[in-house]
């Protein structure tokens, strides 16, 4: 009885030192903050690259042939343009993202904020896998989509606006929130230049308490926390447009 | 001027650099009010022979001059034509993603600057003559195929095209729903609109056909008036695929 409520006397005196003593949990507080932000940014410049290589992409793989055959300077920008992105997405996807994050740091954006460096960094990594989840999407649409709105008279591009997008956006929407969630983990790396976010504030509760037991499993409690809440949320999306297809 | 629609010449589609000639050099005339009816074995060439005349296929060699306009040449905007020459297909294509009067009026309203009253109201008038009415705000993937089918000509007709092109439109339907499609069909020959009919419906091109064209390896075998084209054929491969089908 006596060696129970010495433990839990323990445990109450880890758990002031480490979050309640000069209000380190605001650490895991502006952590917390820091991570959101970084993924949500990082997200929609992610969107914005992988919408245009997507375009690049599937309106190389949709019209090579006849743009080849009807030829013209437009074929040759097309294909360059292809064989940029392509390349792009070898290279994004090729290499770790904690070794990009820092070649964004220590080599190329050296005078920069931090935030801002994980944002170009996550963001510009994301972007190469949003843009194979867009173009999986607009080359999963039946061909005759597009077939059937180029024979009424619209353009390449109008017939992507009216038909194809709208269908990849709703087949891709679940695929692309897991992004997020994917995501939202990745950014524990960005304490590796230094950055405060959730990890880095569990580490650095660790490093002036040395214990390790307490504040890391309140960071893994709040990643699960979050990843599971985000998960619910696209089960219901995803739940409501399998509903709207009836 | 001639009253030829349109005029094909040596028209020619390669695929693989000339090892695959799916049309080789192909000659003809459609004129004002025709009904032409092309059949041929599978591989013969007749599908990508009509999705030439639209252009949907580049053809690798040759002319099409629709309205006297040779719209095979680059500096010509196909878009613009293709609203003129309606189309359909085997697997319907209606677009998924908007309901069938929208799928009726987005053509006209975009590509023709039509009001959304004056394109509902046409609509709602051609739904009408195929029976489908009731079905106006119903989604694609709410109707049988043969009713797809009746969406997707009147959706075609909503652009008020100067020729429909019917690729195969009742060969992915079951047996009992043909009846009404080829009833449509015969309906819009009967009202004289220009119509190219790829199909294996010989009782429809005996019907309604006011020239029927057999094609075998891409070319043009044998074309005559319904009547003597069925009792009277010259070319052997004709007799032979007709003792088949008949």
């Amino acid at each position: 009885m006596n060696a129970l409520s010495l433990w839990f006397s323990e445990l109450k005196e880890t758990f002031i030192s480490c979050f309640i003593t000069d209000d380190r949990w605001e650490w895991l507080v502006e952590g917390f903050v820091n991570s959101v932000i970084i993924t949500v940014f990082a997200l929609l410049l992610g969107l914005v690259v992988g919408v245009i290589l997507a375009a690049v992409r599937s309106s190389y793989d949709k019209n090579e042939e006849s743009m080849k055959i009807r030829g013209g300077i437009g074929y040759y920008v097309l294909k360059l343009l292809n064989a940029i992105a392509k390349i792009y997405i070898t290279v994004m996807r090729g290499i770790p993202v904690v070794v990009q994050l820092m070649i964004w740091y220590f080599v190329i954006m050296v005078s920069a904020e931090d935030i801002p460096i994980a944002i170009v960094a996550f963001g510009l990594n994301s972007g190469a896998y949003v843009a194979e989840i867009f173009r999986g999407g607009i080359m999963s649409i039946d061909n005759g989509q597009f077939e059937a709105g180029r024979s009424l008279g619209f353009s390449y591009f109008q017939t992507m606006v009216h038909v194809v997008i709208p269908q990849t956006v709703k087949s891709t929407l679940p695929t692309l929130l897991n992004e997020l969630i994917a995501l939202f983990k990745e950014t524990s790396i960005a304490g590796y230049v230094g950055i405060l976010d959730l990890t880095k504030a569990g580490e650095r509760i660790r490093g002036i308490t040395f214990e390790a037991f307490m504040p890391l499993i309140a960071v893994a409690i709040v990643y699960l926390v979050t990843v599971v809440l985000l998960t619910k949320i696209v089960a219901i999306i995803e739940r409501r447009l399998r509903r709207n297809e009836r | 001027m001639s009253d030829n629609i349109i005029e094909v010449r040596g028209l020619k589609k390669y695929y693989l650099g000339g090892q695959v000639k799916a049309l080789d050099g192909i000659d003809a005339d459609i004129k004002k009010g025709e009904v032409v009816v092309i059949i041929g074995p599978s591989g013969s060439g007749k599908s990508t022979f009509l999705r030439s005349l639209n252009l949907l296929e580049m053809p690798t060699d040759g002319t099409i001059n629709f309205n006297g306009v040779n719209i095979t040449d680059k500096k010509v905007d196909i878009n613009i034509h293709r609203q003129k020459m309606g189309m359909v297909f085997q697997h319907f294509n209606l677009f998924n993603n908007m309901n069938i009067i929208k799928n009726m009026t987005i053509a006209p309203t975009q590509l023709l600057k039509k009001s959304k009253e004056e394109a509902n109201e046409k609509a709602l008038t051609l739904l009408k003559r195929v029976g489908l009415e009731d079905r106006a705000e119903a989604y694609p993937s709410q109707l049988s195929g043969g009713q797809k089918q009746r969406v997707a000509i009147v959706r075609a007709l909503c652009m008020e095209p100067e020729v429909m092109l019917f690729d195969e439109p009742t060969s992915a339907l079951d047996p009992e729903m043909v009846g009404e499609v080829l009833d449509v069909m015969k309906d819009l020959a009967r009202a004289g609109m220009t119509m190219v009919v790829v199909t294996h419906e010989m009782g429809f091109a005996r019907e309604v056909g006011t020239r029927v064209i057999f094609m075998d390896g891409g070319r043009i075998i044998e074309e005559n008036n319904p009547k003597d084209f069925f009792e009277n054929p010259q070319n052997d491969r004709l007799k032979d695929f007709l003792s088949k089908v008949l």
